[in-house]
């Protein structure tokens, strides 16, 4: 445990293995909420957000479930922690932070059921991270997702001006930029040696 | 020790959701954030469309408009007269009185206007606007690419035989996206129990309207010399109806030269029309001579 190897799990989770170019995770919100670039950055930090806190959780959560030997309850459990702790940040932050509960508005309870997030957790237990590797982990591959969908949002935003033949109009068109910007993000991948 | 793994298993879940259960129960409780109760009461009198015709992102900003005091009780146009008293009794204020309003096209032109050129572009009335200011020689007049129709979330405005948006009054809730849409700006609102309307928005003096359209009024005045309300008015070198005083008699329509009120009198009636007026006028020219007989009798 360094600061090499944070780091290096850092620029995994961001460029290299990228939840959505490389592990295609979280495709739907992905998608979804990529039209405009102010609400896809809105998303990015929400799961962001999400999946730092989700990491630390089920860190937890599977040294209990392991000391009990239910491992094979790993994707029950932490969905279930999941969606709880959404609830919970929602409810904590509709009090506390009412500006960001309506600058997030409908994304964060979206978030419960997005398997970037549950893929972040379950990704923390394979890779048996520590509780820092996992946070760590966790968030970075958070701000990964949030360069993905800005990267799209804006292409797209510029899609909407540009000449595209009929048959392509809209989401077809989408759809290939998002394989382009995959295909780019496969260039990362002789980067970092140590994943 | 498999039924002491199932035991664990369902244990250990269960244990989980109801310690999360607990934590959310009490977490509601103690994030408890107080909506205004007045919210969701004003929330189901709107119509629920989130149709954007009150210029609020949705019914839910409608409604916190209200409370704020900042939109009228009658600001949701599709939840109508019984909506908004409803709102009002929420908001502990009196019910708004008048009826219901409907938007109305202000143009009988279509066939009958005359075209500067065939317009063979995008249908849409900004798009024909755009080309040569429009491919009518009307200044006012419908355009009749639909954009009205594409912006009625509820069906009720459609391009008639004529070739000019007409509004169904019966589906009709006034929430004003036509009348956004349109870039003529000839949709306004009427009550909706009224059948007269003036059907040419057309400010050009008498000679230029003449020349434009068929049905286009010149402002010459005959419907304001024959209303016996004094409801209807030439302003701005077009007529324009008080439907405060309005009666709904029709003389109107009858005598308009142009055949731009609503609703169009055939050939027979306004000749009919003609007749019940020269009789009347000769039945006046009678007393008249009459009564200048009798003075002339009592001088003697």
């Amino acid at each position: 445990m360094s600061l090499t190897n944070l780091l290096a799990i850092s620029l995994g989770a961001i460029l290299t293995n990228n939840f959505i170019f490389s592990q295609f995770l979280g495709i739907c919100p992905f998608l979804g909420v990529s039209k405009k670039t102010d609400t896809a950055i809105g998303m990015g930090l929400a799961v962001t957000f999400v999946m730092g806190l989700a990491s630390a959780f089920t860190f937890f959560v599977n040294k209990l479930l392991v000391a009990l030997g239910l491992e094979y309850m790993q994707t029950v459990a932490f969905i279930l922690v999941i969606a709880s702790l959404v609830q919970f940040v929602e409810m904590f932050m509709k009090k506390a932070m009412p500006t960001l509960y309506t600058a997030l508005g409908v994304y964060l309870p979206l978030i419960t059921t997005n398997c970037a997030v549950l893929g972040v957790a379950l990704l923390n237990v394979q890779s048996n991270y520590n509780f820092i590797e996992s946070v760590v982990y966790g968030i970075t591959g958070g701000l990964g997702f949030l360069l993905a969908i800005f990267l799209f949002a804006a292409v797209r935003e510029s899609l909407e001006f540009a000449e595209t033949p009929k048959c392509f109009e809209g989401f077809p068109i989408a759809l290939i930029t998002a394989g382009l910007l995959a295909l780019g993000f496969m260039g990362f991948s002789g980067m970092v040696v140590w994943q | 020790m498999d039924m002491m793994n199932i035991i664990y298993a369902v244990l250990v879940l269960g244990g989980l959701a109801a310690l999360f259960g607990i934590v959310l129960a009490v977490a509601a409780k103690v994030f408890e954030v107080e909506v205004d109760e007045r919210y969701p009461q004003i929330m189901e009198c709107l119509a629920g469309a989130n149709c954007g015709g009150c210029g609020y992102p949705g019914c839910g900003g409608c409604a916190d408009a209200i409370i704020a005091g900042k939109a009228p009780v009658t600001a949701c146009a599709p939840a109508g007269a019984e909506g908004a008293a409803k709102i009002a009794a929420i908001m502990g204020m009196e019910a708004p009185s008048g009826e219901r309003m409907v938007a109305h096209v202000i143009c009988n032109g279509g066939e009958a206007s005359v075209k500067k050129y065939e317009y063979r572009g995008v249908e849409d009335c900004l798009g024909a606007l755009k080309v040569g200011a429009g491919p009518l020689e009307c200044a006012y007049g419908c355009l009749g690419m639909g954009s009205c129709v594409k912006a009625c979330q509820f069906d009720a405005i459609h391009i008639n035989e004529k070739g000019v948006a007409e509004v169904d009054p019966e589906k009709c809730t006034n929430c004003g996206a036509c009348r956004n849409a349109c870039p003529r700006k000839i949709i306004t609102e009427v009550p909706a129990s009224r059948k007269v309307h003036v059907q040419c928005a057309n400010k050009d003096k008498g000679p230029v309207a003449m020349k434009v359209c068929k049905n286009s009024c010149i402002g010459c005045g005959m419907c304001e010399r024959n209303c016996k309300f004094d409801a209807i008015h030439v302003v701005d070198g077009v007529a324009k109806i008080d439907y405060d005083k309005c009666k709904g008699c029709k003389i109107c329509s009858k005598v308009c030269p142009r055949d731009a009120i609503d609703p169009i009198s055939t050939p027979e009636e306004k000749e009919k029309f003609k007749a019940v007026l020269k009789a009347q006028a000769e039945k006046a020219k009678a007393a008249a001579e009459a009564a200048k007989a009798a003075e002339a009798a009592k001088a003697e």
